[in-house]
């Protein structure tokens, strides 16, 4: 689904988000009210000057629109890879964007993503990554890294990597095996507009992907080690299956 | 708990050179370190049998509570000789679980020695949830009042994910020695061609991600020599600096990142960089001591000549 | 793709336990991590390996032996996860961790 199909379902009441330089910003309109969109397009290869651009966009919706939802769109295949942005610290400018996000969390923005393209590792982590819940629509396509180069560097051949993949929702690119880990809601179905509205109106709560892991059964021990050594009363863990 | 290794003479003691284990303990007040999940409890990784990787009885990092001149702290401490310090489920697991319990114990500080190219390829989704779950938990953490540090000095660096979190963090103590960035040399090599960045020019890869390069650009807050004690003594200054998560900081630190961008957008390399940041001698700032080179430093942004 | 192995040798000594378990070593390649704690049988070291270097079996029958004809280690459980390690570095870490082990108060 391209860019200007998923606004087009997402608010059938109109937007006027913009497209420019692989990024997506502008407000749009719900049955809820105003929302503010902020995302990537077209697999953006996100560098520091969209990390830059996307953190600007944050500190100016949580400035001027105090509250505001915001709606995260992700088609990025990652961080840019250049010296140059390793020269001027990428990975800086991603947190800060990060730290962006979480400041919009605490002073009460509703944060919603969407992955509807390509959803990998730095054009992912600090953004779409950071929401309260992470939905996905029809293209979704979340990855960590392209086969031939996991291959490469674990010095494990392709074909064998496969075969390990088809049995472990660790390593099989694709939504479904983040859906298994807990990590990203099974895709929406049409009409998104009513998915979008619903996952809206849901209260923030904290992250509790680990434990929805365990409940999915695809990540069995994260959620338990973490308790361990989070100490305390047992976390209260939501059943799966509720409402999403 | 697991035992502390033999006492350490009063002498340098290589951060870089120490293990996990022993780089924490030497952190710490002496014989405060305890293990939350020790490698007595061997909570290893399922996932590492079918590639022929025997397990870590830790899973690669060391998650403890201990005091910092007598302030409680929680720390962990990621061990670079196992798979390269990368995160994987177990991993990510014990990280997440010391800064969920920082939000509830309030302790002085979460100390996090990095020492790790991200996420562990061979738990690929696994390591890249994780890594996005130990980023909510440091700023979690942050929020609730406990300040995060990250220290950097290890062989293997702070890359990838990790690279990212450790700029979630209030603030980063560096050694030259230290390494920290987003896509390490070798992947930008493989990527983009020798060309673009030679990995085995030793000298380039630390002009572009080594502790001298980082603490001059801002993208670390401390840079010390390759020494535990050194380490110390950084960690507890930056106890009581912690960056609050406001509009008014965040905006601040934003202005720093577009006047860099602005200022260094176009330098050709590091050199080129250093120069423009008003570096008088910018050729012969590797070779300075850390506290000659902070003084260097200090002098440019000044704009001393 | 791992090797398991498991020892069991008489060995002289019958320490006190110690206060910890110790561990010693880094899962590296060529190295390889110990882990003592007192949990055998007295009288007896117990040895548990897991490899990924796979065919030394008749080697660690010989290093471990040596081994334990050279330390009080009775009474200890003695556990290894190796990456290839020569048996010159076992050795050593062997002895490291035990030493280690033992010289912490009773």
């Amino acid at each position: 689904m391209t860019a200007p199909e998923l606004l087009a379902e997402l608010f059938p009441g109109g937007h006027a988000v913009r497209g420019e330089g692989g990024l997506l910003l502008g407000p749009a309109r719900t049955g809820a009210g105003e929302v503010a969109v902020v995302g990537t397009h077209g697999g953006l290869e996100v560098g520091v000057e969209a990390a830059l651009a996307l953190a600007a966009e944050l500190l100016r919706i949580v400035r001027e629109h105090p509250g505001r939802p915001i709606v995260v769109l992700v088609d990025s295949r990652g961080q840019r890879m250049s010296r140059r942005d390793e020269l001027l610290g990428l990975n800086g400018y991603l947190g800060h964007l990060a730290a962006c996000v979480e400041l919009a969390r605490r002073r009460g923005h509703p944060l919603v993503a969407i992955v509807y393209g390509d959803a990998v590792s730095g054009g992912f982590l600090p953004l779409g990554f950071m929401a309260d819940a992470i939905h996905a629509v029809e293209g979704a396509n979340p990855w960590v890294m392209s086969p031939t180069a996991m291959s490469r560097v674990t010095k494990v051949p392709l074909e064998r990597l496969r075969e390990l993949a088809d049995a472990s929702p660790l390593l099989a690119p694709g939504l479904e095996p983040f859906v298994r880990l807990g990590a990203i809601e099974p895709a929406w179905t049409p009409p998104l507009a009513a998915a979008l509205e619903a996952a809206l109106a849901r209260p923030p709560r904290p992250d509790r992907r680990a434990e929805e892991g365990l409940a999915r059964g695809g990540r069995r021990l994260a959620a338990v080690v973490a308790a361990r050594v989070a100490g305390g009363a047992p976390a209260a863990r939501e059943p799966s299956g509720s409402g999403r | 708990m697991t035992a502390l290794p033999p006492p350490v003479p009063v002498a340098r003691s290589s951060y870089r050179e120490s293990n996990a284990r022993r780089r924490l303990a030497g952190l710490l007040d002496p014989g405060s370190l305890e293990d939350l999940l020790g490698p007595a409890e061997r909570v290893t990784s399922p996932h590492l049998e079918p590639f022929g990787i025997p397990a870590a009885f830790d899973d690669g990092v060391v998650v403890a509570a201990g005091r910092l001149d007598g302030r409680a702290v929680l720390a962990a401490s990621q061990e670079g000789g196992f798979m390269g310090g990368a995160v994987g489920e177990v991993h990510g697991a014990k990280l997440l679980g010391l800064l969920r319990r920082a939000e509830r114990e309030r302790p002085a500080a979460v100390l996090l020695l990095v020492d790790s190219g991200g996420v562990r390829l061979q738990e690929a989704n696994a390591g890249l949830v994780a890594i996005s779950e130990v980023m909510r938990g440091v700023l979690a953490a942050r929020a609730a009042g406990v300040p995060v540090i990250a220290l950097v000095g290890g062989g293997w660096g702070c890359f990838g994910g990790m690279g990212i979190v450790a700029r979630c963090c209030d603030a980063i103590v560096m050694s030259e020695e230290g390494r920290l960035g987003l896509s390490g040399p070798d992947v930008i090599e493989a990527t983009c061609g020798v060309e673009e960045l030679d990995a085995s020019d030793r000298g380039l890869v630390w002009r572009t991600y080594g502790g001298k390069h980082r603490y001059l650009l801002g993208e670390a807050d401390r840079i010390v020599e390759d020494d535990v004690a050194a380490f110390r003594v950084a960690a507890l200054e930056l106890l009581d600096a912690p960056r609050p998560l406001t509009l008014e900081a965040l905006a601040r630190e934003h202005a720093h990142l577009a006047a860099r961008l602005e200022a260094f957008g176009a330098s050709a390399d590091a050199l080129d960089l250093w120069r423009a940041a008003g570096a008088a001698e910018p050729e012969r700032l590797p070779m300075l001591d850390a506290a000659t080179f902070r003084g260097a430093v200090e002098a440019a942004r000044r704009g001393d000549r | 793709m791992l090797e398991r192995l498991a020892f069991e040798l008489e060995c002289p000594g019958d320490p006190a336990p110690r206060a910890a378990p110790v561990v010693v070593g880094v899962v590296a390649s060529g190295n390889l991590e110990v882990l003592v704690e007192p949990a055998g049988p007295p009288g007896r070291v117990v040895i548990e390996v897991t490899t990924s270097a796979r065919g030394f079996g008749e080697i660690w029958d010989a290093v471990l032996r040596d081994f334990a004809a050279r330390h009080g280690a009775g009474g200890l459980r003695l556990s290894v996860n190796d990456a290839g390690a020569t048996p010159a570095v076992v050795t050593l870490r062997l002895d490291q961790a035990v030493e280690e082990y033992l010289a912490q108060p009773r």
